[in-house]
């Protein structure tokens, strides 16, 4: 990777007791779009606001293409930021809303009109200048936060939940507009979200965040085909997590009992998971597959079923009582039905060991 | 280029302290202290002489009875304007709050025309019954009562309207659907929900009865009530007594707010799960024309009836002095009054002064008001929460002390321990209107700062708005609403103010209010009224334009 054009470097917050935001370290290159994710109470909007200098860290650092921001108050930071409600100036018309980044830079008033028109094409908000805010649907407003952020030119575009308090229908549109608005324009852009569907869509990489910690970091199929942890595992994409024995290691990954049945998983290099004794396995449902009732299967009964298209999503309690969602053909059994699990055959994916006690 | 952290917000805590706080421990001080040092003198002389004991009880229950009158009023008026349709509903439902306009001694400038030995109702009953003399005097605990009735009801009357406006209309569909009749509804569900409303309406008559002056005075004949008990204790030079009787008013005062205030916690904890969604229920028609029109005559009656003090002051301030004496209306009319108010220098004055004094002490309060909400509400201090008591607390104290204490503190000359002679001069009564205007612009602008999204300001950082053109271009734009209501509100009390002018004016600072007194001592009955128009249009042009300019843009 070349030189990072944003960094953040064990970036700390504490209020109180309680530590919002833990020795946060990341990079972004430039134009990279990154997408904080995690649960409410994460600290994945204390960290947007470190970034931003509406929050002071107890530690560490923030920097711009190598210099040290870290004590510069939010105005001199040149960063843009659209925040969930837009905080969009009521008494304003959309034009002023824009053109506020841009007055105190001595702009001429031609060459201020000229760049508001711009920033408000680029939304597809063309001509809409005296519009009052009031007058805006939801959509609207939230192109018209963007258009002002980016009107100055920001050198980082941060984005608090920016689709939160958009209609599902509209959120996914919205989602793919400004995707390609930011890659065009190349704006380097870290966004908050908890939904991951979202970070997966808009996010060139996904930082996990977990109580203030930085689970993992990368591209969706990275978080989804190699989970660092099992609450990664577990916030991206469906799973189930069941305690297991790990028997040994050999060569085609570690054999592990699970109840009745022992099993082989693959064992990723780095991963954390015990050579023998108690592990968790962390399972999606696509790696296992259900059949009726076998020998070499791990028995277990349907509590229920949902159907998903191609394939129908089980929820199983085995003898022993772990519950796992796997998958087998819709329709084919019912609720109540005696059922055996068996590895998927495409195995190796979809199966992850951990040490176990984590709470 | 920055000032040290915290130096303002230090400097703010010390100015209201110096302002609100440290007069009223001079006071103290004062009641507490003789020729050789501390002494419990004073304190012993004032519990020992029933006339002392005689005003505080004649202050409580004057204002209790004021609660009890003003309530009986007010919510069966809120109840009527808020739940029925009846022709005239909304012009009457404005007229209803119109003796809110009123400053005090203009109102009782007004009972007296109307109401006093030679107003027109006695003259009026004079002529019907064939008397030589009017058959009551306006004097004594009726005539403060009839006053305090007739302007602290609408307390209880805007209370109540916006009480039952945020009640939910389902509320009531619930009832209904439970078997609840009317009364019972009422009784157990619609009252219960009003107590919070009730309870601020109680607290506020209460402590404007306990505080009231200009009624006392005017009326109270040999009738005492403490605050004009102090006023006449400290006429006849005893100071120290005064200051203790001072200090049994205030903290009559805080005692009364201490319990009204616990049980209004009570009830915002029990309130906090009622709040619907605030879509009130349509008000019903009254459905048989023989009771609408009935209803309807009442209101315009009624109407009359609460108007009748306002056009009995503009009927008399147009009758040139000396040319009414016995018949039941004025005979002759003409602007001479007023022309008297612009013509005469002497009689020009007040106006001009209370003007500049008010407007002086409402931007003051204004300006203090918004460096405090800043830092009670956006800092978050320990500090901030400390100076947004402290402007409240003029609030919870009565005028009379106040103008007492300010009196104490600034007629001695002493800068190392930060006192001043300020009585006597131009800046005592701007002094004392701001100390009276800060609770009233602190809580106008620190509920609107509450209101406003702390991420506009954010979002003005992120633009490059350093904090100055933040505060010029976003923060008090739109606190300008909450600005305007404070503002408006402030000027007219300190515009119409009597009670703290009374005993600090000088002759080149006398106010309107204490013209209005001399004109009447001088029997000049049309100028007093005049004035008293002109502090009423004032103040209501005052309000509407405060109500204009803060909802425009």
């Amino acid at each position: 990777m070349t030189e990072p054009f944003l960094v953040l470097d064990g970036l700390t917050r504490r209020f109180g007791a309680t530590v919002a935001v833990d020795r946060l370290s990341l990079s972004l290159a430039r134009g990279e779009i990154l997408a904080l994710l995690g649960p409410s109470g994460s600290g994945k909007t204390t960290a947007l606001r470190l970034l931003a200098g509406f929050e002071t860290p107890d530690a560490g650092r923030v920097l711009v293409e190598g210099q040290d921001v870290t004590s510069l108050p939010p105005v001199s930071r040149r960063f843009g930021m659209v925040f969930q409600h837009y905080a969009l100036f009521p008494h304003l018309d959309v034009g002023r809303n824009v053109a506020f980044g841009l007055e105190g830079a001595g702009i001429g008033r031609a060459a201020l009109d000229a760049r508001v028109a711009d920033a408000l094409a680029l939304v597809d908000l063309g001509g809409y200048e005296r519009r009052r805010i009031g007058q805006l649907s939801g959509g609207q407003q939230q192109r018209v936060a963007l258009a002002r952020a980016l009107a100055p030119e920001p050198r980082v575009l941060l984005l608090d939940e920016p689709l939160s308090n958009l209609d599902p229908a509209l959120r996914e549109r919205t989602r793919g507009e400004i995707r390609e608005l930011i890659h065009r324009l190349g704006t380097t852009t870290v966004f908050v979200t908890h939904e991951q569907d979202e970070a997966f869509d808009l996010g060139d990489r996904v930082a996990v965040l977990r109580s203030g910690r930085l689970e993992q970091v990368g591209t969706p199929e990275q978080l989804y085909a190699e989970p660092a942890t099992p609450f990664v595992g577990g916030f991206v994409g469906r799973s189930s997590i069941v305690p297991v024995e790990v028997l040994g290691v050999g060569a085609r990954g570690a054999r592990v009992r699970l109840e009745s049945v022992e099993w082989d998983v693959p064992l990723r290099a780095g991963a954390s998971a015990p050579a023998t004794g108690p592990a968790e396995l962390l399972v999606r449902p696509e790696a296992l597959w259900l059949v009726a009732a076998a020998p070499d299967a791990l028995p277990a009964v349907v509590e229920t079923r949902r159907f998903t298209g191609a394939t129908s999503a089980y929820r199983v309690r085995t003898d022993q009582g772990a519950v796992l969602e796997v998958q087998g053909i819709p329709g084919a059994f019912g609720v109540g039905d005696r059922v055996g699990i068996m590895p998927s055959r495409r195995a190796g994916g979809g199966l992850h060991l951990f040490s176990r006690a984590e709470p | 280029m920055r000032a040290p952290p915290g130096l303002a917000r230090r400097g703010l805590l010390l100015l209201l302290v110096w302002l609100i706080v440290y007069p009223l421990v001079l006071v103290l001080l004062t009641a507490l202290k003789g020729e050789g040092g501390w002494t419990l003198e004073f304190v012993r002389t004032f519990v020992q002489r029933p006339t002392e004991w005689r005003a505080l009880w004649d202050s409580l229950w004057i204002s209790l009875a004021s609660v009890a009158l003003a309530a009986l009023i007010g919510v069966p008026l809120a109840f009527l304007f808020a739940r029925y349709e009846f022709p005239g509903r909304r012009v009457l439902g404005a007229v209803v709050a119109l003796p809110a306009v009123l400053p005090p001694l203009v109102g009782v400038l007004a009972f007296l025309f109307l109401f006093g030995e030679s107003g027109f109702v006695a003259h009026l009953v004079k002529r019907v019954l064939h008397l030589d003399e009017a058959p009551w005097r306006l004097e004594g605990a009726g005539a403060i009562l009839l006053v305090h009735a007739y302007s602290m009801y609408v307390y209880f009357y805007l209370f109540v309207r916006a009480g039952l406006a945020s009640l939910d209309a389902s509320v009531y569909e619930a009832a209904a659907s439970l078997g609840a009749g009317r009364w019972r509804t009422l009784r157990t569900v619609i009252l219960p929900l009003l107590r919070p409303s009730l309870a601020g309406a109680a607290l506020l008559t209460f402590m404007t009865a306990l505080a009231s002056f200009s009624a006392p005075y005017i009326f109270g004949g040999g009738f005492r009530v403490m605050t004009t008990q102090i006023v006449a204790t400290r006429l006849n030079g005893d100071d120290a007594l005064a200051m203790v009787e001072t200090t049994s008013l205030t903290l009559l005062a805080l005692a009364a707010l201490w319990v009204l205030r616990r049980s209004d916690a009570r009830d915002a904890a029990a309130g906090a799960v009622t709040t619907g969604k605030g879509v009130a229920p349509e008000r019903s028609r009254v459905a048989s024309p023989a009771a609408r029109g009935a209803l309807a005559v009442l209101s315009w009656v009624l109407a009359l009836v609460l108007l009748l003090p306002h056009l009995t002051l503009l009927l008399v301030s147009f009758v040139p002095t000396g040319t009414w004496t016995t018949e039941a209306v004025p005979p002759a009319y003409s602007l001479v009054n007023y022309a008297t108010l612009v013509r005469d220098p002497v009689r020009a004055r007040p106006l001009v002064n209370s003007l500049w004094m008010a407007s002086l002490a409402t931007a003051a309060a204004v300006g203090i008001s918004l460096a405090a909400a800043i830092f009670a509400v956006r800092r978050r201090t320990r500090a901030g929460a400390a100076i947004e008591g402290l402007l409240a607390l003029p609030w919870a104290v009565p005028g009379t002390v106040f103008a007492i204490a300010l009196a104490t503190a600034f007629s001695v000359h002493a800068p190392l321990v930060a006192r001043f002679v300020l009585v006597g001069t131009l800046w005592i009564l701007p002094l004392a209107y701001l100390v009276r205007d800060l609770p009233i612009t602190g809580r106008a602008i620190i509920a609107g700062f509450r209101r406003l999204d702390p991420s506009l300001e954010e979002a003005a950082a992120s633009l490059g708005a350093g904090r100055w053109r933040t505060l010029g271009r976003i923060t008090l734009p739109l606190l300008r609403p909450a600005v305007m209501a404070g503002a408006t509100l402030a000027f007219v009390t300190a515009f119409g103010d009597f009670v703290t002018s009374i005993m600090l004016y000088t002759y080149d600072t006398r106010p309107v209010s204490l013209e209005i007194l001399s004109s009447l001592r001088n029997s000049d009955v049309g100028v007093a009224a005049a004035y008293g128009v002109v502090l009423m249009l004032v103040s209501a042009a005052v309000f509407a334009a405060g109500a204009e300019r803060g909802t425009a843009g």
